[in-house]
């Protein structure tokens, strides 16, 4: 179990392979409530596995991971839906419901999962699209949107249900350096506003820069080093350097 | 020649073994389906949605099947039957022909053609993007969310379809009729309902039950085994059309034999 109320996920010790490709080898970290929490690592290193390890939708051979206090690992399904609503999830290409409009897919966790009257989920939802600013894009499409549109719709949905933890999945990747310094900025702004706890799995070092209470560098299949932004970019250590370099 | 001999029977091994892991894997997802169907929260919405796009937006293409497979039969059928002196014998043979076996099994085939392929891309397509993790993440079963919702809707839609064809079959083949012989349309009818017999009809449209299940559950199971970006849902559709059509075609012999074996063949 976790040691200390203020720690809302506890990762210890978990292993994941796909194959004989051992991707986890024993990774371990610790986020506190209120903290944003950075992991970076080169494309393919294992960083989406261990989210999506975090919220249930992998299934780690070895450790634990507790979030809330809950060990999600064999969890029951309906036990991790029951820890799933209290967690928001950007994907990488932000996943929208292709065949709902942008309205239909911020309403879709409201409907779900709340006893919201029609006007309360309209306001809410019209209040999201203010905060990441796209009230015009209402009705439409996903496929009408921009990819940094579809990022920001992500965005929304993911905290519409003002939930306690919110995973990152690349949330600047593929995007313009303007756009993607946009989308950190609205990151930030978000996290002070609702005092939401994060993850945020990336290779954008400005991101992690804008945004990281505290960086974990995931390399050959762990945590090789972790510290605040400062800490590592004083850091010597060439692997290190090697992501610094590009904002020294 | 030894190596290549060699290497045709690992092929054919490693061949046969992803075919057994195909077949293994579609029965547990098929099984999954009937506890959910007791399982909260019925999708009520979603089953009424693809009521609609998997079975009534079938009926334009299955209109044009149901009335030219009856035209054709009845066009085909009256040279052979007067030679032998039973032309007055085309409308039974056209009623009972239709009912018992080319109306359940033309429409699921073609029903299989138009919606197996459907759902294996649309929900492949989810799967590439990631929409399925996300409904997941949502705390929202994707299995009764998108499975049994489709499963359901086939199910419930093909029998509808199949009586329809078989209508419009059997109007067909007076149309024919009509035309070569001037046949009174009462005449016609009242041969057609006189010639079908209880088991007749129900074996005829309740494997249809089945078959819009085998539709519902291929599709399914090939959309959500996507793999390989837009390239795997291409082949997730059309895997879904190929098996769904041999399944329904394997079924459909084995549920004649059982009915020849407990109702008889009626003769």
């Amino acid at each position: 179990m976790s040691d200390g109320n203020s720690i809302l996920i506890d990762v210890q010790d978990v292993w994941k392979a796909f194959g004989d490709h051992q991707v986890l080898k024993g990774v371990s970290m610790r986020v506190h409530k209120g903290s944003s929490d950075v992991i970076l690592g080169r494309s393919g290193i294992g960083k989406s596995v261990l989210l999506k390890s975090i919220v249930g939708l992998l299934r780690p051979e070895r450790g634990s991971i507790h979030v809330m206090g809950e060990q999600v690992i064999g969890m029951k399904t309906k036990e991790l839906n029951a820890i799933r609503t209290h967690i928001g999830y950007v994907f990488q290409y932000a996943a929208l419901y292709d065949s709902l409009t942008v309205r239909e897919n911020l309403e879709f966790p409201l409907r779900k999962h709340t006893t919201m009257s029609e006007s309360e989920i309209t306001d809410a939802v019209m209040q999201q699209l203010e905060l990441v600013g796209l009230e015009d894009a209402v009705d439409k499409m996903p496929a009408e949107l921009s990819g940094g549109m579809k990022k920001r719709i992500g965005l929304a949905r993911a905290i519409i249900k003002k939930p306690t933890l919110v995973l990152y999945d690349e949330p600047t990747a593929g995007l313009d350096p303007i756009t993607a310094r946009e989308i950190s900025e609205l990151i930030l702004s978000l996290e002070e506003q609702f005092g939401i706890t994060s993850i945020t799995v990336t290779h954008d070092i400005e991101c992690a820069q804008l945004i990281a209470n505290r960086i974990y560098i995931l390399e050959d299949g762990v945590f090789q080093h972790s510290g605040s932004f400062e800490d590592l970019r004083r850091s010597d250590d060439p692997t290190i350097r090697a992501f610094f370099k590009l904002v020294l | 020649m030894e190596p290549r001999g060699q290497n045709y029977l690992q092929f054919t091994l490693a061949r046969f073994r992803h075919t057994m892991e195909e077949v293994y894997g579609v029965t547990v997802f098929g099984l999954k389906f009937f506890p959910y169907m007791f399982r909260r929260p019925i999708e009520l919405g979603q089953i009424r949605k693809h009521l609609d796009d998997l079975g009534a937006k079938s009926i334009p293409l299955l209109t044009v099947v149901g009335l030219i497979m009856g035209l054709i039969l009845a066009l085909q059928s009256r040279p052979t039957l007067d030679r032998f002196g039973a032309g007055g014998f085309l409308p039974a043979m056209i009623a009972l022909t239709i009912v018992r076996e080319l109306g359940p099994v033309i429409t699921a085939l073609i029903v299989a053609g138009r919606v197996s392929s459907g759902i294996g891309a649309e929900l492949g397509s989810m799967k590439v993007t990631e929409q399925i993790d996300a409904l997941e993440v949502s705390a929202v079963d994707p299995f009764n969310y998108l499975v049994v919702t489709r499963v359901i809707a086939c199910s419930i839609m093909l029998p509808l379809l199949t009586a329809y064809v078989d209508f419009l079959a059997i109007f067909g083949g007076f149309v024919a009729e009509w035309i070569a012989m001037n046949s009174s349309f009462q005449l016609y009818f009242t041969e057609v309902i006189q010639s079908l017999r209880f088991y007749d009809i129900l074996p005829g449209v309740g494997k249809t039950v089945a078959f819009g299940y085998i539709i519902g559950v291929i599709g399914a199971y090939q959309g959500f085994n996507t793999s390989r970006g837009t390239e795997g849902v291409g082949r997730a559709a059309t895997s879904a059309v190929v098996l769904a059509s041999l399944n329904i075609i394997f079924l459909d012999m084995v549920i004649i034999q059982l009915t020849f074996l407990f109702l008889g063949t009626g003769v």
